[in-house]
């Protein structure tokens, strides 16, 4: 590193290198198609070129890379989930994430932070005791902790929230951390694209073809491509693009709101959670406050924001932090979560061949991103799902077999 | 603010009111099989268009239709159950 930097020091032009190619036309056919290019489906080019050896891939992306839900969330990284399903998939998530920088010789500002999920009932105090023993069975680093614990960690908070709904315990995970989510959709597609697949922006999928319950290709925008391979990977477009194949799902979609504050000093260190308060917070590296809420409360194909979401999550805000009160929201924007009934993703193979879906990311995908990409270019190369995420197929619905992972939003329980 | 149109008590904010979710009809339970009744369960029909919902106005648990935009968030007309106004002398959802 340091002799690259003097060589660059040194040179005349600095050029700056663009993160992938861009080609200027599709090809006739590829061994997979990959629509969508957020981090789910750039993830997933880029483990099945390096592990997979499967390189003639295109990702089709309708507007810009990492443009969707992957540049629209609070970029939360946990594994303190509720089920076991839910545990083991999402802990060997954060061991992927550990090492991605040096994969991918960029750096995605990933900063353990510690995390805390706040109880402020007895209730919610039994649910974070469930969940501390399902994560310890399985390894992962979550013990509940007491309020004063909570108090010495954020010296700032007022853990009395007013005096109405105090603070009675958390649940505290050590590894809960945040990264920068626009170098990771970044960081995929490059590590993809020198490996040779093909990242197509501004290419919309119109249609795609079957032969006798088999995939034979994709219509697009831009022309017509064949292939035997497709994964759809789309968050809150899955619906239209499963309405081309006639599959039904039980995804919903609702807007996800969320907003940043003016940068201020560091004050805050871990990741703030609260389920009853509706609140989650962190503060970024160059000191805006990332802050978000729970889900908007009805269907909507729209990423607007509302003035009722901003005032909502102000108000809470204030309870955990007065001092906050002179604070300003520089901006705030919504994502389009694609829910499941069971807070749990669908992955896997779907009744038509060669179609791998990667949806149900609701809100909780960011965190997923390396360990979904790698077990949906398993699954495509080999035809049969990664032992991961068996229990996360489509078909669960119809066998009555759900996951039961309330905890996964993290404002859910 | 937005408003939203109670067939019973008129226009009011709408964080009054909740959304229950599409119209559907339901299979018999009795007879349906295992499948249809996962299926009417579980799936849901989440293509954005213009859709009759039931919605309920909270202060007065006064349950009714509305046609909603789902891409756009705009309310077409609000009815109680039953009750829709006919269009040019024909029912536009049969």
């Amino acid at each position: 590193m340091p002799l690259r930097l003097l060589k660059f020091a040194l040179a005349q032009n600095h050029p700056e290198p663009r993160m992938f190619r861009q080609p200027d036309r599709l090809q006739s056919n590829y061994d997979a198609v990959i629509i969508g290019g957020g981090g789910h489906g750039l993830a997933a080019a880029y483990y099945l070129a390096r592990d997979h050896g499967m390189t003639k891939v295109a990702v089709l992306e309708q507007g810009y890379i990492g443009g969707g839900n992957t540049g629209r969330n609070t970029t939360i990284i946990r594994s303190n989930y509720l089920t076991p399903e839910g545990v083991k998939f999402y802990d060997e998530s954060v061991r992927l994430w550990q090492d991605l920088s040096t994969d991918f010789d960029l750096n995605l500002f990933y900063s353990t932070r510690g995390h805390f999920t706040l109880a402020h009932t007895d209730a919610a105090v039994r649910t974070m005791r469930q969940r501390a023993e399902v994560n310890k069975h399985y390894g992962v680093d979550s013990e509940l902790v007491d309020a004063a614990a909570v108090q010495a960690a954020c010296p700032e908070m007022d853990i009395t929230c007013g005096g109405h709904t105090p603070v009675m315990g958390a649940l505290y995970h050590a590894p809960g951390s945040i990264a920068r989510h626009d170098a990771v959709a970044w960081g995929y597609g490059r590590g993809a694209s020198d490996r040779g697949v093909e990242i197509h922006q501004q290419t919309e999928v119109l249609g795609i073809t079957t032969q006798s319950g088999r995939v034979t290709g994709v219509q697009t925008s831009r022309g017509e491509i064949s292939t035997p391979r497709i994964l759809c990977a789309v968050a809150g477009s899955t619906p239209r693009l499963l309405q081309m194949l006639e599959l039904r799902s039980p995804l919903y979609i609702h807007p996800l709101q969320a907003m940043v504050s003016e940068p201020m000093k560091p004050w805050l260190d871990p990741i703030i959670v609260s389920g009853s308060l509706h609140v989650y917070i962190s503060q970024t590296a160059r000191g805006e406050l990332v802050m978000g809420a729970s889900l908007d409360p009805y269907e909507l194909h729209s990423t607007r924001s509302t003035l009722d979401f901003a005032e909502g999550l102000s108000a809470h805000m204030l309870e955990l932090f007065p001092f906050l009160s002179h604070v300003k929201i520089v901006r705030q924007w919504a994502g389009m979560a694609d829910m499941t009934p069971d807070f749990a993703p669908i992955m896997g193979k779907t009744p038509i061949a060669g179609f791998y879906l990667d949806a149900g990311w609701g809100t909780w995908g960011f965190k997923a991103t390396p360990v979904s990409g790698k077990t949906m270019a398993y699954t495509m190369a080999c035809d049969r799902p990664h032992d991961l995420i068996r229990d996360f197929s489509l078909e669960r619905f119809e066998k009555y077999d759900l996951v039961a992972e309330k905890g996964a939003a993290s404002v859910g329980h | 603010m937005k408003l939203m149109n109670c067939p019973i008590n008129g226009a009011r904010p709408i964080s009054e009111f909740v959304c229950g979710g599409d119209l559907r009809a339901m299979p018999n339970p009795a007879t349906a099989d295992d499948a249809t009744w996962a299926d009417y369960v579980f799936n849901r029909h989440s293509i954005p268009g213009v859709k009759p919902e039931w919605w309920c106005h909270t202060p007065s648990n006064t349950w009714f239709i509305a046609e909603r935009d789902t891409r756009s968030d705009q309310v077409y007309r609000t009815y109680l159950y039953g009750a829709e106004p006919e269009i040019m002398g024909e029912r536009s959802h049969e």
